[in-house]
């Protein structure tokens, strides 16, 4: 046994080593109205951390637009519910899991998927796709290599386990993240839209079950770790990081689901961050209630473990239920059938407070309410972030030749092909995936529907974000929208992931505020109201941030399949056309970076009612099949996209400028927004006289055919080169080959 | 196979239509798929939990790809001993056809209803992707309507399908012509791209002696979709019903 923890008293000191401060702790003294013994203390903590409680962003979070006619549940529960049609609802939410995949980044990158895809299943939804956003440090670094790997191996293990396909996602590097990656998990799942499950649990004397893994002594504390940030001493803090078990969590999954079937729950929470004392505060809170909690009746895994101890682990693959009295056998069935631990640990009360006993001890005995909504709310300060000036494309010095440029651009860190990632990410099973990875959305068939899409996405722009936080806010979204439009979906809803440094420096705040503001813009100009999210502070290691990253997810849906588009030529002979004009705008542009080694300037300002104009008409043209191919224009500008667009298919093509209104290097690496190519049969006319009716702008570009992409009269480049260069540098950097 | 053909639905409901029955393990995940395949092809499928002692009544036994166990063990090796797997392997001993796919290939080699062993992919990573797999040996019914020396996209993904034989053994799979398929070169694919997982002989599917048990690491069942990207294995799914209703 250890020593009881509640006999050691309780000094500021030791609430500062908690993570709070001295007036959150002050205001503890006055909700209880006692000292707290080391459990409760505990239980605060967790409680009022920046991970659990949204302290510093709270006041922010509340000005994003939640709300649309199709929104079934918005912000607040495990994730957001969208209605897409035939008596289905869309569950989905993004969620980072970046300090512990830093520390160890297969069981860190590991866990994160478990708790993004237990975020969807408590809902009652079925997982359907994940993806992921990693962001990692600049490829030099020593340790990148070795994160890269774990990560992906990490993500890998628990998605294929779980046979959910993983379809998508984004991964850079840049230097901001040496000390501290982000990996940002995102799960998208399918559940019938009346039988959504919640947490709110308000029946007096329900019991309270404890379903899935034992509790061991892991991940004490992780939801506090998540909310410093590192130094030299990070490594020390392994033991923190859980150990994820895919397979109990497939159990789980299919236990939860075969329960959920039944009329048995009144209220379903999963276990994360802070484990039990948050999962069972939140239900208790939600549904006005108390609950009383027998810790000895807790499955554990290891002998002597404490009341601090059981109240913060947090062991993964663990459900807190409340049930219908009288659905407890059947429930219990269920779970034994699937060889999983089911205890009833307590009984909802109409106390008001949660009551935690063992050894026949109260252990803990606090007000319910207080924990969760009097947690503490800053209104930090913040400094706008200083305006960058806009660079002129004629003063970026052209390069040598565009084909060396364009080799150079596809063969960046950035750039270059995800392939050594995907694939070893299971990405077809269930066998309705329809767009795989490395297009603009990745697009699943809906199970039971045949012929009915879902396009899923995740995107964001982190150097545009340093450049001009709200700017770079509005772009994340206008990508999300631009990713769906490109393959055909009407765009419905977005969950974020605001990764950024040190809420408590003001000029780190100024970017949250400024990201925020350019969001919440973006997502109403965009009709993508945000149903789910989570914020990741304190991302920086010794006072340096990482690149403002809030990272947006989004769902979109195809009505009809058989009018959808893919990134690759379709055929010879196609008139290619680029919708959406420019000034070739290189300020904040990978070129910029890439080729001219500056990361300076503005980066491409975003016209929302543009961006709307021409996805409107992109999405309709698909629709009403008129073009054979889509792609957008982001990262590297169009003859990047052109490039990818020639590899998917192995179709070449031949392009020039349309005018000289613009330096060459300017038109074909401008990140301008707002931009596709699309791919039609014939000349282009029909498509061009639709699009000036709309009011959007296109340029004829190019006709595609042949192995080589030619740009203006230049000497071809086989596509060959070009995909020995794509696909080059990614293994070549795990496999420690020089670049 | 150039030219997928569309599957028929003609014979849905037919009660002369073929019966699967697909075995349900804790971890399993591609349970789904196979039943969607052999559905798109007229025939029925029902699944059978691993913990019941007999397998169902039908024509055509099926273990999935998943993780049984979630394969913390040698793959396959806890499936193997679930209570059902002793009346797949005395139905497979007495000549009922079973197909195994990826984790059922694996579960198949440690029933030892198939020889040889499945080693980590040589790469020592999951990998999922298209492969092309040519058929050396038509075995009836479990290869279908598929031809000898045919070519077909389907995709594989696994951790650990680097089949392994020793010489003994590759000669006799050879000489007896169990090996049934091999990984091959696609189209414009350079040779070293062929084989996903480092496999002796480039194998990628065998059978037993009587020629009723084929386990495989690749995934037939996800090229039978329409919206699946490859067609290729229609053949093999239809004319295992056509052979078995």
């Amino acid at each position: 046994m250890s020593a009881d923890p509640n006999s050691v008293r309780v000094t500021p000191n030791i609430a500062a080593e908690h993570g709070l401060t001295s007036d959150e702790y002050a205001k503890i003294l006055e909700i209880i109205g006692r000292e707290p013994n080391l459990t409760e203390l505990g239980i605060f903590s967790a409680m009022w951390n920046e991970h659990c409680s949204y302290k510093s962003s709270r006041v922010w979070l509340k000005t994003l637009p939640t709300k649309a006619p199709w929104v079934i549940c918005g912000p607040g529960e495990n994730a957001g519910v969208v209605d897409i049609g035939d008596g289905l609802a869309a569950v989905f939410k993004m969620e980072s899991h970046n300090h512990p995949s830093f520390i160890e980044p297969h069981q860190g990158a590991a866990t994160g998927v478990g708790g993004i895809m237990r975020d969807v299943f408590t809902m009652g939804a079925r997982p359907v796709a994940n993806l992921n956003v990693l962001r990692f440090g600049a490829p030099e670094h020593p340790k990148t290599r070795y994160l890269v790997g774990g990560v992906v191996s990490g993500i890998g293990s628990y998605g294929n386990c779980m046979g959910v396909p993983t379809v998508g996602g984004q991964t850079s590097f840049h230097a901001s993240y040496n000390g501290n990656n982000l990996v940002n998990a995102m799960c998208v799942g399918i559940a019938p839209a009346d039988r959504i499950f919640y947490a709110a649990a308000g029946a007096i004397g329900a019991p309270v079950v404890y379903v899935g893994s034992k509790t061991g002594r892991d991940g004490i504390h992780g939801a506090s770790m998540a909310s410093a940030e590192f130094n030299e001493d990070t490594e020390e803090k392994r033991p923190t990081v859980q150990v994820g078990d895919p397979f109990t969590e497939k159990l789980l999954l299919e236990a939860c689901l075969e329960l959920m079937a039944t009329d048995s729950i009144i209220g379903i929470q999963d276990m994360g961050a802070a484990g039990l004392t948050c999962s069972s505060v939140e239900m208790a809170d939600k549904g006005n209630a108390g609950m009383d909690l027998d810790l000895d009746a807790v499955p554990q895994r290891e002998a002597g473990m404490t009341a601090y101890e059981l109240m913060l682990s947090e062991s993964q693959e663990r459900m807190l239920m409340v049930l219908k009295p009288e659905a407890e056998d059947r429930a219990r069935a269920i779970f034994e059938k699937w060889e999983l631990d089911f205890a009833v640990v307590g009984r909802i009360t109409d106390s008001g407070r949660l009551i935690v006993k063992k050894d026949g001890k109260v252990q803990a005995d606090l007000p319910v309410r207080p924990l969760s909504e009097e947690a503490p709310l800053y209104n930090r300060p913040w400094n706008e972030t200083p305006q960058r000036p806009v660079i002129a494309a004629g003063d970026v010095p052209a390069p040598n030749s565009i084909n060396q440029a364009l080799l150079a651009l596809i063969g960046s860190a950035d750039l270059s092909s995800r392939r050594w990632i995907f694939e070893q990410y299971d990405h077809l099973v269930m066998g309705r995936t329809v767009q795989r990875p490395g297009g603009d959305a990745a697009v699943i068939e809906v199970p039971d529907r045949p012929g009915k899409g879902l396009a899923v996405t995740t995107d964001c722009t982190p150097r545009y974000c340093q450049a001009d936080p709200f700017e770079g806010g509005k772009q994340a979204v206008a990508e999300t929208f631009r990713n769906l439009c490109a393959v055909g979906a009407r765009p419905l809803a977005t969950t974020d992931c605001l990764n950024f440094g040190n809420p408590e420096r003001a000029d780190v705040m100024g970017t949250f505020v400024g990201a925020i503001k350019g969001l919440g813009e973006a997502c109403s100009a965009l009709d993508m109201p945000i149903v789910s999210g989570n914020v990741s502070l304190y991302n920086e290691t010794n006072g340096k941030a990482v690149q403002p990253s809030p990272q947006i997810g989004a769902i979109g849906l195809i009505d009809d399949l058989d009018r959808t588009a893919g990134i690759g030529f379709a055929g010879t002979q196609h008139t290619i056309l680029m919708i959406g004009d420019g000034i070739g705008h290189l300020g904040a542009s990978l070129y910029l970076r890439e080729i001219a080694g500056r990361e300076e300037g503005a980066p491409p300002p975003v016209d929302l009612a543009a961006e709307r104009r021409h996805g409107d008409f992109v999405r309709g043209q698909i629709e009403a099949g008129n073009v054979t191919c889509c792609h957008d224009i982001s990262d590297g500008g169009a003859l990047v996209a052109l490039a990818e667009m020639a590899l998917a298919s192995g179709i070449g093509a031949s392009v020039a400028m349309p005018h000289e209104n613009q330096p060459a290097h300017a038109f074909w690496f401008g990140e301008d927004q707002g931009r596709y190519l699309v791919a039609v049969e014939g000349d282009g006319a029909a498509l061009q006289d639709a699009a000036n009716r709309a009011g959007v702008p296109t340029l004829v570009i190019g006709m595609t055919g042949g192995d080589a992409l030619t740009v203006d009269g230049a000497s071809p480049i086989s596509l060959g080169t070009l995909r020995e260069t794509f696909e080059g540098w990614l293994p070549r950097f795990m496999a420690g080959e020089p670049a | 196979m150039d030219a997928p053909v569309q599957p028929e639905h003609d014979n849905v409901g037919v009660e002369s239509a073929m019966k699967a029955a697909i075995v349900v393990f804790p971890g399993t995940n591609r349970e789904v798929d196979m039943k969607d395949a052999f559905e798109r092809v007229g025939a029925s499928a029902v699944m059978a939990w691993h913990g019941d002692a007999e397998v169902p009544d039908c024509d055509l036994i099926v273990l999935p790809g998943g993780f049984a166990y979630g394969d913390y063990l040698r793959c396959g090796a806890m499936a193997a001993h679930s209570p059902i797997m002793k009346d797949v392997v005395k139905k497979a001993n007495a000549g009922q056809p079973v197909l195994g796919v990826c984790n059922g290939f694996q579960t198949l080699i440690e029933a030892r209803l198939l020889p040889g062993a499945l080693l980590k992919n040589a790469s020592l990573a999951f990998v999922c992707r298209d492969v092309h797999l040519r058929l050396e040996h038509a075995v009836k019914p479990l290869t279908g309507n598929l031809a000898e020396g045919d070519v077909i996209r389907v995709p594989v993904a696994h951790g650990d399908g680097n089949y392994f034989a020793d010489a003994e053994m590759l000669k006799r799979l050879e000489g007896d012509g169990r090996i049934v398929f091999r990984y091959v070169a696609g189209p414009g694919e350079p040779d070293t791209r062929a084989n996903p997982n480092g496999s002796t002989a480039d194998i990628a599917g065998i059978v037993n002696d009587k020629g009723n048990v084929l386990g495989m690491m690749p995934h037939p069942e996800d090229a039978t979709g329409p919206r699946q990207q490859s067609l290729d294995a229609v053949p093999l799914f239809a004319g295992i019903v056509e052979a078995l209703s």
